[in-house]
């Protein structure tokens, strides 16, 4: 792997996120905006540009890091069916909040990627998915799109090209399942936000059964820049199997948490340290989790490793989306994950079994050793349940819960034994999570029929 | 169709322009479920029974259909929600970033635990999920704004302004 000099590294995706009126047409225009896009569309043919994209090594920023050009050669040509372009602005795993910026501040070269995309896909139609609570968001990209129609970007005809993408903005309501390509893509269709058995992958038979390409804002408006200054460029910057410049939410225990970009593959802890001010309240380093919640944790020991796909999946974890989240040695790793697997468990859709009851289990075991009820067994049954529910499910879910519990219990194990220990007599408060389930206590209106039945012997 | 319930409520006419050009944006009306529900939600204030009838009745679902798809999701105003809902986020990365004590300010200033609205029907309180907002935790959301990287002074501000 080539080293990667930070100094020489230019932001391209959040340049002029700081500056007055970033987000308007004028502005981006004024710094060469749409200019990629229109020498892409009167140039190259729509197979040159997945060409391009595919010698980039542009791999998906969402999570599961799929090659983009790959999953765009996967839309059959042969068809008289509508291809639709999907853009997952559902931005749900938590520690991630970097499309929010990209949205907010610089809607443009989302809307830009995404014209070169639909072009390259010949795809006429193009929704933005985007989570409910984004209302900000929302508002920036919708008044981005008027103006784009307004100026011919979007419409009929394209930049005078004669090429037509409608683009619509549509809310989702408060479902993290619906960052799964599938769960939104029944989410757009008017359904409950499930996820679909694949195959047929969404390419294949997507949304409405149409081949459908679902990218994630931060890699469609890569595609922006990887037209705007070449391949080259973009190859440059960290591993070549999977380069470019990345967005990295830091969250927790720093002292500057963030939207950083910087050249994939920068060290963790360069990142942690010298990027985001360090470790808050002169605290020490406990552990990261480098991708999401739903990536593996690294304990400190391990967090000297670059941010890339293949260092990370070398570490037996992933860049998933994004989102680091720091946590200092202050922290009950044990409260810790009690927090995830409600979260995992309130977000699982119910569908597939292993998932449904697994989270929900990984829940309440975690919950009762966290209060001073848990058993000596309890570790190994969290283990082994988790390893139950991987590879088990429709989507991913179940494994985005598995991986945080497998790794957190293994890593840091004595805490969770220490509590099951010191046990009985634990101060029984309520932490982080929710209330517990009490045990089988019968309601108030249940216990008076009952006592009353009991009293009639 | 005699025996069909009767829709008690109507949506503005500009709303009904709005339904218009999103049921051109979609191949199907139930594709507009979503966008509709927000619609009936912005005009009435939250989704009740009459609203999930309406919204039925305009797209051609059954009423079971839209209660089932309402219900899925969590981020719609329901009937009974306060003036002002506001979703305290308490994923991890807020969790250790103090949201904890946000809640419980907010419980004990307004008297009421998460999920419940005060008497006066001015404020629900919800315990909700990551915000995606983490660089600013914690993070409360009052119907559609966000309010970041809040302590407990500028809690009982926001507060105040609220109440009026």
């Amino acid at each position: 792997m080539a080293e990667i000099k930070a100094e020489k590294f230019e932001k391209v995706l959040t340049k002029y996120v700081d500056q007055e009126g970033s987000a308007s047409l004028d502005f981006y225009r004024s710094h060469g905006g749409y200019e990629a896009a229109e020498r892409v569309l009167k140039e190259l043919k729509p197979d040159e540009v997945i060409e391009t994209v595919k010698d980039s090594n542009l791999r998906g920023r969402g999570g599961a890091g799929f090659p983009c050009g790959l999953k765009w050669s996967f839309v059959p040509k042969d068809t008289d069916k509508p291809k639709y372009l999907v853009v997952n602005a559902d931005e749900s795993e938590p520690g991630t909040f970097k499309d929010r910026v990209i949205m907010e501040r610089d809607p443009h070269q989302l809307i830009e990627g995404s014209l070169i995309s639909a072009y390259a896909l010949d795809s006429h139609i193009c929704y933005i998915y985007i989570r409910g609570e984004y209302y900000d968001a929302f508002l920036a990209m919708q008044k981005a799109i008027d103006e784009a129609y307004e100026a011919g970007i979007l419409g009929e005809n394209v930049l005078g090209t004669g090429f037509r993408l409608d683009m619509t903005m549509h809310r989702g309501a408060g479902a993290y399942i619906c960052g799964e390509e599938t769960g939104l893509l029944s989410s757009l269709e008017g359904k409950r936000g499930l996820p679909k058995i694949k195959p047929p992958f969404p390419a294949v038979e997507g949304l409405f059964r149409c081949p459908t390409v679902v990218n994630n804002v931060e890699t469609l408006s890569c595609v922006t820049h990887i037209f705007d200054r070449g391949v080259d460029w973009f190859k440059s910057i960290g591993p070549p199997e999977g380069p470019g410049p990345k967005l990295l939410c830091v969250s927790g225990h720093v002292e500057r948490p963030g939207t950083y970009e910087v050249p994939m593959g920068i060290n963790l802890l360069d990142l942690v340290n010298n990027h985001a001010g360090g470790i808050w309240k002169g605290n020490k380093l406990k552990a990261i989790i480098p991708g999401g919640s739903s990536a593996k944790i690294l304990a400190a020991e391990e967090c000297d490793v670059g941010m890339d796909y293949e260092s990370l999946a070398a570490k037996d974890t992933m860049l998933g989306s994004g989102g680091v989240i720091v946590i200092d040695n202050k922290t009950d790793m044990v409260e810790a994950l009690y927090n995830l697997l409600r979260f995992y468990a309130h977000e699982s859709c119910g569908q597939c079994t292993p998932c449904r009851e697994g989270t929900g289990w990984l829940q309440k075991i975690c919950g009762r050793i966290l209060h001073g009820d848990g058993r000596p067994e309890d570790p190994d049954m969290m283990l082994d349940l988790s390893k139950k529910m991987c590879g088990r499910t429709i989507c991913v879910l179940a494994d985005a819960a598995a991986f945080p519990c497998e790794s957190i219990v293994s890593k840091f194990r004595s805490e969770f034994d220490e509590k099951i220990a010191a046990g009985d007599g634990h101060e029984r408060t309520v932490h982080l999570g929710g209330p517990l389930v009490q045990p089988g206590a019968l309601s108030a209106h249940n216990q008076e029929r009952l006592d009353e039945l009991q009293g009639g012997h | 169709m005699s025996d069909a319930p009767a829709v008690k409520k109507k949506f503005s006419e500009k709303g009904l322009e709005f339904i218009d050009w999103l049921l051109g944006r979609y191949p199907n009306k139930q594709a507009a479920l979503l966008p509709v529900l927000r619609l009936a939600e912005e005009e009435f204030g939250n989704i009740d029974n009459d609203s999930v009838m309406l919204v039925a009745e305009t797209l051609e679902l059954s009423p079971g259909y839209v209660w089932g798809v309402l219900t899925f999701y969590t981020h719609y105003r329901r009937e009974g929600d306060g003036k002002y809902l506001l979703q305290v986020c308490s994923t991890l990365p807020c969790a250790l970033r103090g949201c904890r004590d946000i809640q419980h300010r907010l419980e004990e200033k307004l008297g009421i635990e998460a999920g419940e609205t005060t008497e006066d029907g001015l404020f629900t309180l919800k315990k909700v999920e990551c915000l995606g907002s983490c660089d600013t935790a914690p993070v409360v959301q009052v119907n559609e704004k966000y309010h970041e990287n809040l302590d407990i002074e500028e809690l009982d501000k926001l507060l105040e302004t609220l109440r009026g």
